[in-house]
């Protein structure tokens, strides 16, 4: 699907420039007043983020709240370094004054025009709907009550529910120093389920959800049927764990969700800055093997609908599939314009920031395994004792010693090639660079997480998929307490 | 902020207009700057300025909110209509509203919080520059490093609600940070210190932070993975809060009130052993988490949370007080500072030397705590202690157990907190925690 960013750029001007009375010429001359200061790249931010959200309890929703926040960024570069001001008024001299604060960083001077071209047209992934006027404000409390009532109805050990409905919309104008203005629309829903489940004194809570760039409509009666069971088995399979084994052992992680293994043990390792930086485990091993020879990893910002998907990334580049391991080889970092530019390669339409307010940095899309030529069942007959991790909680890396860790709530004993029982939570320690060189078998049944998932860097958080087919790994360290 | 005084007002009697029972309006302002500096050269430079307006309308016992960083009058009237319209659609629950008018804070305190630092751009790249520096010369192994950064921020936040109650807040925050890589044999390892504080006079030196940094990501240098055994544990100063931050989840009204904790009906009873007590103190001077009145107005008031082992109250707002038929704590926004009484005249050093065999705990990475049942499982990095002496760098272990029986297992609180954040925790030595590795 092409879109006619000119009909965009019109929505996007009316939500962010017309209100204010900032005019095309505005723009280039706050990009020519930065250009002035010598600075090498540049780009001017605009950007309104609407959201609401809607929370059930005690089978009622008792909670909503709606927040509307813009702000314009202005971001200037020379050589390594670069200055960023924004300002939350859209008013012209606030603009002109933040404009001038970023490029402080800049010393020499030179008159330079900046020449705004014409928006050309870009693909897009995604349908420029605003999700929280795509539903009726009654029909969303009804879709939180069903949940409850489903919920509730599947077992009587169900003693709460925790139901949330959100919904997020945004309009984004970028301005960038070679005259160039890109516009976006990027809706976002996601829904969230949390029950707890009683039986004697024991507790434990089942947790579900999903989303995506779509609107409310996304939310079926069969995906909440899927939600609701997820999160009720997930809690009673939990009522009957027993404690998780310690030490090394085989592991085999479920497809979806546990592709967070992916993201934390290579994908941050293999973003621009950390690696132009020599900061990353992964520094100056590109075209090295990292993963066995059956791993292919790849970054795609252009998947219909995910989460994690973006037209263009936040300096208005598109965005694109990237292979970054191939076969077990290291072949492409996650670059944005600035990493690119020194490290003299080309972005790969990954430079994203949370917003107006924060650094654009190199970040993950939808980062995935490909699907190997095993079956499911296969790699589970294939292992004599070990355990299997169904469903992950979320993770965490240390990018220079490569160390990740990510929480399993929902795993099993293997035994002799069989499922055995449930075992209760636990964090998987490894080190990145070693870890998928141990990965021994994988399955043909990839799967994206279901769309839920924040990453956090640098103090910022943005949405991304996860996603890898089933899979073994020998020899990682399950930190249990028996 | 006067000016926010005046607006204030009106969005509370726009919200009255509209046919609102009670109302609460925040408004809050922040300005500062932030510089990195890397490789002896400034990296970044970001400058500040954000504003907020938030409102909650209560109407007949349904609550909406909204908030909106468009402070214009238009646009406040329209997050106040936004409000108003979503209070009609969510269900009545009678334990909404403001908090009793007769729990307001009577009266202002200062508590040392507002201390501007009249610190010039070039003075903080210079400051920034100068840490760095001293993480890379203090060993030729220490190659690198993720930067150094300088900060400064100035808030101010006002609330107010329709029980006439107005509440000013000004504060000031500034800190000094530095992580530095070291490395041996291809490999790396890296480790950041800090400083930060309400006023920049209690800031430690610059220069030091980058040292320290330097040490302690060569301290790490040779880490290996140990074999999975149990041992005893001690929580260094920088990782010990933590384990006092899910305890206080574990307390917290809205864990309770949904059946969520570990500690479900624990007040009045033992969670800990006798000799472990723990302070509220919302009034400390130059506090992180200092503030006479709590997010909706309530005064605060110090406390023993944990006096003698005994769960002595929760963390409760008038919400979910009024959800356990209980009263509110002050604590709506969470709890205040803490201080966590050193149970032995201890600290780190003198902890390890009385440990045959064991392992101390300098970093933790991952969630991995389950608040409902109390399980926990982390990633760990620190140091094997053999003899009562550091014998080599650990990582790439997890330290579990059940934080029900953590607690009841602490042996010694040392006298030895960081004082960097709202919770003052010394080293804390725990028995016989499982540690997979190997």
């Amino acid at each position: 699907m092409i879109n006619n960013q000119e009909s965009i750029f019109t929505q996007v001007k009316a939500s962010l420039l017309d209100p204010y009375n900032v005019s095309i010429q505005d723009l280039d001359l706050m990009m020519s007043e930065m250009l002035s200061k010598g600075i090498d790249m540049g780009d001017i931010y605009f950007q309104n983020i609407h959201q609401e959200s809607w929370t059930l309890e005690d089978g009622l929703v008792k909670k909503s709240s709606y927040s509307s926040r813009q702000g314009v960024g202005f971001r200037s570069i020379v050589n390594e370094q670069s200055g960023l001001a924004y300002s939350e008024s859209l008013e012209k001299d606030s603009l002109f004054k933040a404009a001038r604060a970023s490029s402080s960083i800049a010393k020499s001077g030179k008159t330079v025009t900046s020449k705004i071209e014409e928006p050309s047209s870009l693909q897009n992934y995604y349908s420029f709907v605003n999700p929280i006027s795509s539903l009726e404000d009654k029909a969303k409390i009804e879709l939180l009550q069903d949940i409850d009532t489903l919920a509730r109805s599947k077992d009587h050990r169900v003693k709460e529910v925790i139901a949330s409905l959100a919904g997020n919309f945004q309009n984004i104008l970028i301005v960038n120093d070679l005259g160039r203005i890109v516009s976006d629309i990027r809706p976002m829903v996601r829904l969230s389920l949390s029950v707890i489940v009683e039986e004697g004194d024991r507790k434990e809570r089942g947790t579900s959800g999903g989303g995506g760039r779509v609107d409310y409509a996304f939310f079926n009666q069969s995906k909440i049927k899927t939600y609701v069971a997820e999160a009720v088995d997930q809690a009673l399979i939990n009522l009957e764990a027993v404690e998780a084994p310690a030490g090394e052992m085989t592991v085999v992680l479920g497809s979806g969700w546990p592709g967070v293994l992916v993201h934390e043990a290579i994908g941050h390792g293999l973003e621009g800055d950390f690696n132009r930086k020599k900061t990353s485990a992964f520094s100056g091993l590109m075209g090295e093997k990292v993963a066995s020879s059956i791993c292919t990893i790849i970054d795609d910002g252009t998947i219909k609908d995910a989460r994690g998907s973006l037209n263009v990334d936040d300096e208005g580049e598109p965005t694109e599939r990237t292979v970054l391991i191939e076969d077990g080889k290291l072949c492409n970092y996650m670059q944005d314009q600035l990493n690119a530019r020194l490290m003299n390669t080309k972005s790969t339409g990954n430079g994203r920031r949370e917003s107006y307010s924060t650094q654009t940095i190199p970040r993950m899309t939808n980062t995935f395994m490909l699907g190997g030529s095993h079956k499911h069942e296969e790699i589970i007959e294939s292992v004599d004792e070990g355990i299997y991790a169904k469903n992950f909680g979320g993770g965490q890396v240390d990018i220079t010693s490569g160390k990740f860790v990510f929480s399993a709530n929902e795993a099993y004993l293997i035994k002799n090639g069989k499922i055995d029982r449930p075992i209760k939570g636990a964090m998987l320690i490894g080190d990145g660079p070693s870890a998928l060189n141990k990965v021994s078998m994988i399955a043909d049944d990839l799967a994206l997480d279901p769309g839920i998932g924040n990453c956090g860097k640098d103090g910022q958080t943005v949405p991304v998929n996860v996603g890898q087919p089933t899979m073994k790994i020998e020899n990682l360290t399950v930190g249990g307490t028996a | 902020m006067e000016q926010h005084q005046d607006k204030a007002e009106k969005a509370l009697k726009y919200a009255k207009s509209l046919g609102a029972n009670e109302a609460s309006v925040g408004f809050a302002d922040g300005e500062g700057f932030s510089v990195t500096a890397r490789n002896r050269a400034i990296e970044t430079v970001q400058d500040y300025k954000d504003q907020s307006f938030n409102i909650t309308v209560y109407l007949d016992k349904s609550v909406g909110s909204a908030s909106s960083n468009n402070l214009s009058e238009s646009a406040i009237k329209a997050t106040i209509d936004k409000a108003f319209s979503l209070s009609s659609l969510t269900a009545t629950d009678d334990c909404n509203g403001l908090a009793d008018k007769e729990r307001m804070a009577p009266g202002a305190k200062d508590l040392d919080l507002y201390f501007p630092w009249n610190l010039d751009i070039k003075e903080a790249e210079t400051m920034a520059i100068e840490c760095e520096a001293s993480a890379l010369e203090y060993d030729d192994k220490v190659i690198n490093s993720e930067g150094a950064t300088v900060g400064s921020y100035v808030n101010q936040s006002l609330y107010a609600n329709s029980h006439g109650f107005s509440g000013e807040t000004k504060s000031t925050g500034h800190s000094i940070s530095c992580t530095a890589i070291a490395s041996d044999n291809g490999l790396m390892e890296m480790d950041y210190d800090y400083t930060s504080a309400r006023h920049y006079k209690d800031l430690q030196d610059h220069k030091e932070i980058g040292s320290l940094a330097a040490k302690q990501a060569l301290d790490h240098l040779g880490s290996k993975k140990i074999k999975t055994t149990k041992a005893p544990v001690v929580f260094s100063p920088r990782v010990s809060s933590s384990l006092i931050s899910h305890l206080m989840t574990a307390i917290s009204g809205s864990s309770l009130y949904r059946n969520a904790s570990f500690l479900v009906d624990s007040k009045d009873k033992k969670i800990c052993p006798e000799f472990i007590s723990i302070r509220e103190e919302p009034h400390l001077k130059r506090g992180f988490s200092s503030c006479y009145f709590d997010a909706e107005g309530v005064e605060t008031v110090p406390r023993c949370i944990v006096e003698n082992g005994v769960l002595k109250g929760y963390l409760l707002s008038s919400y979910s007080a009024r959800r356990l038929g209980l009263d509110t704590t002050g604590n709506a926004g969470g709890h205040h500072n803490l201080i966590v009484e050193p149970t032995a005249d201890e600290n780190l050093e003198s902890m390890i030397k009385n440990i045959d065999s064991g392992f101390l705990v300098t970093g933790l990475i991952g969630y991995g705590v389950n608040i409902v049942n109390g399980d926990y499982s982390r990633g760990a990095n620190g140091f094997w202690i053999e003899n009562g002496e550091i014998a080599y760098p650990v990582s790439e272990v997890t330290v579990a157990g059940n934080l029900k029986d953590m607690l009841m297992r602490i042996i010694t609180i040392g006298n030895d907190p960081e004082k960097k954040g709202s919770i003052f925790s010394g080293s804390v030595l725990i028995d016989d925690l499982m540690i997979a590795g190997e």
